[in-house]
């Protein structure tokens, strides 16, 4: 294996393009060394990036923020304007493993490495979040739903990685949350997890929302229909009721070690519900 | 396969060494560098016994590979205690028989330092979220969320005083302009 | 034997004081030397192929390819340890656990390894030896491999006493009880009978098993090792390897942590093996994962308990059928089991039947009170429905029954003073018992028992000449026992604390100690220690006569210090022991005692817990609020270091009871050998967990101890049972109370409650 610590986004393309053999890119390594130690993957060249400096800042933006993929989850949780404007997102984001792991997870890392349980992803869907894709062809941004293809894989093609994540600015009266459950209170993956983002109008009702889910399916899945049973409203019990329903019909998960197909389905609906009460608060409803 | 040569610093001291690209730091530090205070638990970044700092940020040495401590700065468990004197979380540990085996509680200080760093004066609830990274099964973590809380209340009494006889002194100062 | 209760009952003056532990400033700055912290000259890496399958005929295993590879100096396989015992099948069970023969019995067991420069080189070496499996039909589940029919284990096992020409998997069955069950049920009011599952769990010691061995040509060897029971370890490499037990010398390393696990060898004559064979020091450490694969969890369990019980609350019949799976080599759990279940119990008729049965997993080892909390979980629970079905208190039910001074166990033995009615006494007037509880919000509570043994035991107290003491055990230190050992001797003799020095020889420096189990660290070693210490202050006394030129008989040990007695000495001042022993190199040089005795007399030990948990009825989560431990410690030595063996127990059975377990695939092999997936708990998912010592000395020890390292674990699994159900109105059965097995019961129990409500309708 070959190490090596590239000081621009192009000279880390160049040596993913260029790599014989299997490349992976190294951010915080949470997934990427325990993957390596358990022999599941024996790497030619690993590219660590975090001695790129632009991948290593939160900006704000005109239009948003810009987190780099070498961001550290713990960096997300201490910088005060993401907190307040993606609750949700940091608190997702902050959710991944111990403070150990904090201090060495991205979100960017956690995208990539393309887990359906992955607990930031469906906050940042929720969210409308896009990844900024370099690659040998230049710079691409497509939402973050689009990156991961399935369980461990991605739409990423040769010499490309994900530089950044981007989030808008929330516009009026917007609240986002994300919930998952694990069996203990920490170090554990998602066995089922939801992330909601709500935009109300006049009158506390919901105008715009978003609903997305981890752990249910191949990939963390937006639910346009469960979305659909809460606009307009005002969260009432009814609609809760059918965001619950939608929710169960968008599942299609698996029976593992985690968790069984049953109970999946049944909690996923729970932690939307409680995910929407949350995001309804927040965005002042 | 060609080893990486690294310059860092541990526990403020510069350190060199020449490892394998794959090998991570907790190997670098107990094999290369006889440091064994940080323990191999489980190799996957789930029990925290080998937690030491890198640039100030609580990680485990396992999820770190030793390529990776070039120019940075690391601390262990064997740079906590200063000279002849234990850290105040090191005290209270053994005054509140907060270790039974004793393998895990290299990285209950690392990290509990780490906490005390950040939130001098943390509740309960933070403690145990704090350190939910590291696993004890001897204690219960009974008897060690009690010695961070009472390292904590020295950590805060020290401060006091230094600030009492800091502020005194200024006062002194400000008297005799 | 029996000692004087006025000993027993008298004040101490350092006994039951909270100093600080001496290996403490060790442990703490990272000095402390474990298992995988130490090297020697020219060490190599030794690594462990494991299979892949649950069962396999092992057809062929080339090792020539890995053997060609530079840098590698010893691949060996079961052909490299030959039988040495003469087909001793407890001690070949251990041998072909340590390296399959011929067969792979389940997924993780050891079929070659190899010693190389590094642990790279290693792993390669390992990629490049081919096996030949035939991959075998396999049973991990206790009940299928009881059904005709299952796949067989181990071809030679018969039911000890059954039909010599039946292969089973059914190793042996053993039944205790006393009076006439049928009767007793006919006799009940009330009678319920109820089945429940418990999954296997792990010790989950957080230092995976590790060694550094070095053999020579000439025969002679050292072992460096993380280990319960470091003669143990010497006994049974030796004998595996053919060696002279004299001449291999083990030293125990710091232990992090064993809990039962680190009781017998895993793979140190695997490393002794390859040393031997390299000629070169191999140092051998496992990953988690084989921790989890290949070494002994206790058992899964089936179990069945029947009570009959009148309107009054006496138990008049009480019966359970216990099956406990071994993994793959016979072994005496269930029968354990058996021994333990009713063991709180004052019953007229009572009876345990158990199985110990074998499956395709790993070979089961002692696991804290092994068997006893799978069997507490199930007569425990069935405990609290029958309390409830004649309307009593469960407390009082259980005060009502409990077994005291003269019950005749329903193991057979006869109680002297017993603690599990002050154990409950204290439960009833417990502030947890007054705190309101919420909605969702239940408090349950359980009893545990356990044995607690002695055995062989040797210790060495030497005085040095500036009066401080060093003082030898055998007994592996698992989580303090050097402070209370010190705390011992100081007693004993008079001296502070601070002047003790309490080391753990290795096993050329002192007899033949067991591994430290049972509960038995500082019940033997201290027994050994007080008579060593006592021994020695003969010896002292025979020095300060001398130095005073008088009888002998006329010289007193009190207080450190030697007294001449009689009206006729009062010239004399006190010699203190430091002045004794500064003179000693001139009155008959150094001064010793010592001591080797089979530590008899061990007392049972109870508990009594009580548990607040918060069940969220939608997603099955339970969390536990509040906690309290009450067990009888028959004397607390060290009190912190008590509190903490409760405190350490409860939580593995909390750990126990909720969330862990080994799950394994179809395909029979383990899917979460990892501290990830197999969930013990964290630190945020505990409360305080308060403890109560009480101290009903056993007449059995000079200074009242019982041990207090293991009950504690027995009763979280029905407490938390228990109180889960006072909860949420569902009676979990299976263990884990996981999250989706406790939504599943929330929702049956309500669809139940709809089909009633409709039939009512």
């Amino acid at each position: 294996m070959r190490y090596e610590a590239p000081t621009s986004t192009k000279d880390a393309v160049t040596l993913l393009s260029r790599a014989k053999g299997s490349a992976f890119v190294l951010a915080g390594g949470s997934d990427l060394l325990v993957r390596m130690k358990g022999g599941f993957i024996e790497p030619d060249l690993v590219v660590d990036i975090k001695r790129i400096p632009a991948l290593q800042e939160i900006r704000k933006t005109s239009t948003g923020f810009r987190i780099g993929a070498a961001v550290p989850c713990a960096a997300m949780g201490e910088h005060a304007g993401l907190r307040k404007a993606w609750p949700g997102v940091v608190e997702a984001a902050n959710l991944i493993g111990s403070d150990q792991i904090q201090s060495r997870c991205t979100v960017a890392g956690n995208l990539c490495n393309a887990s359906p349980a992955a607990d930031s992803v469906p906050a940042l869907v929720a969210a409308k979040a896009k990844a900024v894709i370099a690659g040998p062809k230049g710079r691409r941004t497509v939402p973050v739903e689009k990156v991961p293809a399935g369980p461990g894989r991605t739409t990423l093609g040769k010499g490309e990685f994900v530089e950044a994540i981007l989030l808008p600015l929330p516009k009026g009266k917007t609240g986002d949350a994300y919930l998952r459950f694990t069996p203990r209170t920490e170090m554990d993956i998602a066995v089922c997890s939801a992330g909601v983002c709500l935009k109300l109008g006049r009158g506390g009702v919901i105008e715009e929302a978003r609903v997305a889910l981890g752990a249910v399916a191949p990939t963390v899945v937006l639910v346009p229909a469960a979305a659909k049973a809460i606009v307009g409203t005002k969260l009432d019990e009814a609609a809760l009721a059918a965001l619950t329903a939608a929710c169960e019909a968008a599942c299609a998960p698996i029976d593992d070690k985690r968790g069984t197909v049953e109970f999946r389905t049944e909690v996923a609906g729970v932690l939307a519900r409680r995910a929407a009460k949350i995001a309804y608060q927040r965005a002042g409803g | 396969m060609a080893g990486v040569h690294v310059s860092t610093t541990i526990n403020g001291d510069p350190v060199e060494f020449v490892c394998q690209p794959a090998e991570v730091l907790l190997d670098v530090l107990r094999n290369r560098v006889g440091l064994t205070g940080a323990k191999e638990g489980c190799g996957t970044g789930d029990c925290g016994a080998c937690s030491v700092t890198l640039d100030g940020r609580l990680v485990c040495a396992c999820l770190v590979l030793g390529a990776e401590a070039d120019g940075r700065a690391i601390t262990t468990v064997e740079g906590l205690a200063s000279g002849g004197r234990l850290h105040p979380l090191q005290e209270k540990f053994i005054e509140h028989a907060a270790l039974q085996c004793g393998v895990c509680t290299p990285g209950f200080l690392v990290a509990a330092k780490a906490l005390l760093d950040r939130n001098p004066d943390p509740t309960v609830e933070q403690i145990r979220y704090a350190l939910a990274g590291n696993l004890c099964r001897c204690t219960g973590y009974d008897k060690i969320v009690r010695a961070v809380q009472a390292a904590a209340a020295e950590l805060a009494t020290d401060a006091a005083q230094a600030g009492k006889s800091g502020k005194s002194k200024k006062t002194r100062k400000q008297t005799a302009a | 034997m029996s000692h004087d209760a006025s000993l027993t009952n008298r004040n101490f003056k350092v006994v039951g004081t909270r100093v600080p532990r001496p290996d403490g400033v060790d442990k703490v700055t990272g000095r402390a030397r474990y298992g995988a912290d130490a090297t020697a000259p020219g060490q190599l890496v030794g690594m462990i192929l494991r299979s892949p399958h649950a069962h396999a005929l092992i057809r062929s295993i080339d090792t020539s390819k890995a053997e060609a590879l530079p840098g590698v100096k010893a691949v060996i396989t079961s052909a490299d340890l030959p039988d040495k015992v003469n087909g001793r099948r407890d001690l070949l069970d251990i041998l072909e656990n340590c390296m399959a023969r011929g067969r792979a019995l389940y997924d993780g067991h050891a079929v070659a390894a190899v010693a190389a420069i590094d642990a790279e080189t290693a792993k390669q070496a390992l990629k490049l030896i081919k096996i030949d499996y035939k991959v075998l039909p396999h049973v991990t589940d206790v009940d299928e491999a009881m059904q005709e029919g299952a796949p067989i284990v181990q071809p030679w096992v018969r039911t000890a006493g059954g039909d010599p020409n039946k292969e089973t998997n059914v190793s042996q069955i053993s039944e205790f009880g006393h009076g006439d069950v049928e009767a007793g049920f006919a006799e009940a009011d009330v009678v319920i009978e109820r089945s429940y599952k418990t999954e296997q769990t792990h010790q989950g010691y957080i230092e995976p098993h590790a060694c550094l061995a070095s053999v020579g040509p000439d025969g002679q060897g050292e072992l460096w090792v993380t280990t319960q029971g470091h003669y143990t370890f010497r006994n049974q490499c030796a004998e595996l390897l053919g060696m002279e037990i004299a001449k291999l010398k083990v030293t125990s390393s710091e232990i992090g942590g064993g809990f039962g696990g680190k009781t017998h060898v895993w793979m140190e004559p695997v490393a002794l093996a390859l040393s031997r064979k390299a000629n070169r020091p191999v140092k051998l450490v496992m990953t988690r994962d084989e921790v989890f694969r290949a070494t002994g969890p206790t058992c899964s369990t089936s179990i069945d308990v029947k009570i009959g019980v009148k309107r009054d609350g006496r138990i008049t019949g009480a019966k359970a059928v216990l099956r406990y799976q071994d993994g793959a080599f016979p072994g005496i759990w269930g029968m354990l089991g058996a021994m333990t279940s009713w063991a709180c119990y004052d019953l007229p008729n009572v009876k345990s039947i158990a199985y110990d049965v074998l499956v395709n997993r790993p070979k089961v080892a002692a696991y804290r009170a092994p068997s006893a909390p799978m069997a507490a979980f199930a007569v425990e629970s069935t405990m609290d429905i029958v309390a409830g079905a004649i309307g009593m208190d469960p407390v009082d039910f259980r005060l009502l029954n409990a077994a005291k001074e003269g019950t005749r166990a329903s193991y057979g033995p006869t109680y002297g003073p017993i603690g599990i009615r002050a154990t409950l006494e204290a439960v009833k007037n417990h502030p947890q018992m007054k705190v309101k509880l919420k909605p969702n919000q239940g408090r349950g509570m359980a009893c545990g028992f356990w044995f607690n043994f002695g055995g062989q035991t040797c210790a060495t107290v030497n005085i040095g000449v500036d009066g401080t003491i060093n003082v030898s055990v055998g007994t592996v230190d698992v989580g303090g026992s050097r402070a209370s050992l010190s705390l011992i001797a100081a007693e004993e003799l008079g001296v502070p604390y601070e002047t003790v020095k309490c080391t753990i020889a290795d096993t050329a420096s002192l007899g033949h100690n067991d591994t430290t189990e049972g509960s038995r660290g500082t019940f033997s070693s201290g027994m050994a220690i007080i008579f060593a210490c006592r021994n020695a202050i003969e010896e002292l006394r025979n020095r300060a006569a001398k130095t005073w030129d008088i009888p002998v008989q006329d010289v007193h040990w009190q207080d450190g210090q030697a007294v001449a007695l009689g009206i006729q000495h009062s010239n004399l001042q006190p010699l203190t022991l430091a002045q004794i022993a500064a003179k000693s190199p001139r009155t008959g040089g150094p001064i010793a005692g010592h001591n080797e005795v089979v530590a008899d007399g061990a007392g049972v030990s109870f508990a009594s817990h009580i548990c607040d948990v918060e069940v969220d009825p939608e997603t099955g989560a339970t969390r536990v609020l509040r906690y309290a431990v009450i067990q009888d410690a028959g004397r607390a030595i060290h009190p912190d270091y008590v509190e903490g063996q409760f405190q350490g127990a409860a939580a593995q059975g909390i750990g126990w009871a909720l969330n862990e377990e080994y799950i394994y695939g179809k395909d029979g092999r383990l899917q979460n050998p990892g501290f990830l997936d197999y969930r013990i708990p964290v630190c945020s998912d505990l409360p305080f967990i308060d403890t109560q010592i009480l101290e009903i000395p056993n007449p059995g020890h000079p200074y009242g101890i019982r041990g207090v390292g293991e009950t504690s674990i027995v009763p979280p699994l029905a407490a938390i049972g228990n109180a889960v159900s006072n909860a949420v109105g569902v009676r979990l059965t299976h263990v884990p109370m996981s999250p989706p097995r406790i939504l599943k019961a929330i929702k049956a129990e309500r669809s139940l409650a709809g089909d009633r409500r409709v039939s009512a309708g």
